[in-house]
């Protein structure tokens, strides 16, 4: 099992605890948006923002040593969750494991309904952003 | 859901069972459809209607000689003069079909760009235009060195009448405004912009996408050059609506889609195009949409739609004030006179969370800038949630909103 497996499994866990009451669920995740670690100012520039059609995602990605990190934010705090899970797998991990991650979590944790292609949040787009930027810097 | 008997304008209960998309539920919970500004959900009788002509009557209109076509031409020519007669339009010809309001709007603006439009013009909008009543103008002004001008709002969100006269030039041409805005539900003064266009003899355009599903629209009296809405936000199909002119326009306006159906004789030296609405009406149209439409025009004629209009009042004037109770809610554009459309924030949340947590309660609103960017930058707001009524909702589905609205923001703060 790959170590973003690991963490994937991990969150899958995390969420199952709540079974089938979503708004505890939901509570979670708001709770995660509300901790995720602030990005540096200046890295909230125009080049990273990633625009969904209403609520928007900044990403900066950075090589350091064989890893690749991953800061961002978000102006809706749900997407702003979402994108604190993304971060939690992907972050601090080779390209070639991110590249290659299949992210099956978000699907098993009832959120799949964030990445529907109704352009409403950043997400799917950030998740390529994330995919495109480890290629980049490998 | 309708918990308790509400009102006598109306029979609500009658009415939301010929709407069988009402039954479903969402997340476990009833849908609460507040999302009509968008579209509205369609009657039985409206799908039963499309389904019909299929079973029964599909066929081209227009030149065939078999029964079929007849009966296809017969029923698309009724709806026509069902849709004029509701516009209380006696020239059915000035009622084209179109496939909405944008293909109105973008028809006319560029027959008038082919005639009175000439460079360095000025055309008139207001601040809460949708998209489509700006971007189409806005490719005309890019083209030809024109001007757009702009009413601007007054600290209530409504549009500031005044400063109206001060915009107008002897370069003005066209004045062209939403009655309703879609975002904000305010009802425009058109007696006051209709003043002021004839005494500067001003094109006018009424974009009626929001009006015409929720107030009596009297085409004769309301005397505009132009009147456009779409079919699928009055309970009747996506695809299809109307374009009216003024008898003047009908003869004078060029066609700029010319196609089969439009003309009289084709050479390949010139062609003679058929007179009336036919002229704008190119290629096979959407007929099972112009049916579905005239049908459920006819449905919202047996209530009557003074009544639907009373009724969607009660509801606009109960959920602002069950809003106005919230403390942390920022209703936009607050007045009584409102036709069914409600937009607010939440203090310090985005409205993507709050709409994504009312959905998981089964209540669909919208969320965003609803196609008024400009008017999101004047309200210096990223977007709202807008809520928006139709003659099958009620004060119970309100106060199940404000109840789950009331949870959401206890889980965003």
């Amino acid at each position: 099992m790959t170590e973003i497996l690991g963490i994937e499994n991990e969150i899958t866990e995390e969420f199952e605890l709540f079974g089938d009451d979503w708004e505890g669920k939901y509570e979670h995740l708001i709770d995660l948006g509300k901790s995720l670690p602030k990005i540096k100012e200046e890295y909230k520039t125009d080049e990273n923002i990633i625009q969904g059609c209403q609520s928007r995602v900044w990403l900066h990605s950075e090589k350091q040593g064989d890893k690749i990190i991953f800061t961002a934010d978000s102006d809706a705090i749900i997407t702003k969750g979402m994108v604190a899970l993304m971060i939690r797998v992907l972050s601090d991990h080779t390209a070639k494991e991110i590249i290659e991650a299949k992210l099956e979590f978000i699907d098993k944790i009832g959120l799949k309904e964030h990445l529907s292609p109704t352009r409403a949040n950043g997400l799917v787009s950030m998740i390529n952003r994330m995919k495109m930027d480890a290629v980049k810097l490998v | 859901m309708l918990l308790k008997e509400e009102t006598h304008i109306l029979d609500i209960e009658s009415i939301r069972a010929d709407f069988p998309i009402l039954s479903r539920r969402i997340n476990n919970y009833p849908l609460v459809y507040f999302d009509n500004g968008a579209t509205t959900q369609k009657p039985k009788q409206v799908v039963d209607a499309i389904s019909h002509y299929y079973s029964n009557t599909n066929s081209n209109i227009h030149r065939g000689v078999h029964t079929l076509s007849r009966e296809a031409t017969e029923a698309f020519e009724t709806a026509r003069k069902t849709i004029a007669s509701h516009f209380n339009i006696k020239n059915d010809q000035q009622i084209i079909f179109t496939a909405g309001t944008t293909d109105s709007l973008n028809i006319l603006s560029n027959g008038l760009t082919q005639s009175v439009l000439r460079p360095g013009d000025e055309i008139i909008l207001s601040s809460y235009e949708h998209h489509s009543n700006i971007l189409t103008w806005q490719l005309w002004a890019e083209r030809n060195s024109g001007k757009l001008k702009v009413i601007p709002l007054k600290d209530d969100h409504s549009l500031d009448y005044s400063a109206l006269e001060n915009l107008i030039t002897p370069k003005t041409k066209l004045i062209s405004v939403a009655h309703v805005s879609n975002t904000l539900g305010l009802i425009t003064d058109l007696d006051k912009i209709k003043t002021l266009a004839k005494k500067h003899n001003l094109i006018v355009v009424i974009d009626g996408a929001q009006s015409a599903p929720h107030m009596k629209v009297d085409l004769e009296k309301l005397d505009v050059d132009f009147f456009v809405c779409s079919a699928h936000k009055i309970y009747g199909p996506t695809g299809t609506g109307i374009l009216y002119m003024s008898d003047k326009w009908l003869k004078q306006l060029p066609t700029t889609k010319p196609g089969g159906g439009t003309i009289k004789t084709v050479t390949f030296e010139k062609t003679e195009y058929a007179e009336g609405a036919l002229r704008f009406e190119p290629g096979t149209p959407n007929i099972e949409g112009v049916i579905g439409f005239a049908t459920a025009i006819n449905y919202l004629n047996r209530f009557g739609i003074e009544k639907i209009h009373q009724y969607e009042t009660e509801l606009v004037n109960y959920a602002q004030d069950k809003l106005a109770e919230i403390p942390e809610v920022i209703v936009y554009g607050k007045s009584k006179e409102k036709a069914a459309v409600i937009s607010f924030n939440v203090k310090d949340t985005h409205p993507f969370d709050v709409g994504t947590l009312l959905d998981k309660y089964g209540i669909a609103v919208r969320t965003g800038h609803h196609c008024t960017q400009p008017l999101m930058n004047l309200l210096c707001v990223p977007g709202t949630v807008r809520i928006s009524f139709g003659i099958y909702n009620t004060k119970s589905e309100i106060d199940f909103f404000i109840e789950k609205l009331k949870k959401v923001i206890t889980m965003l703060k």
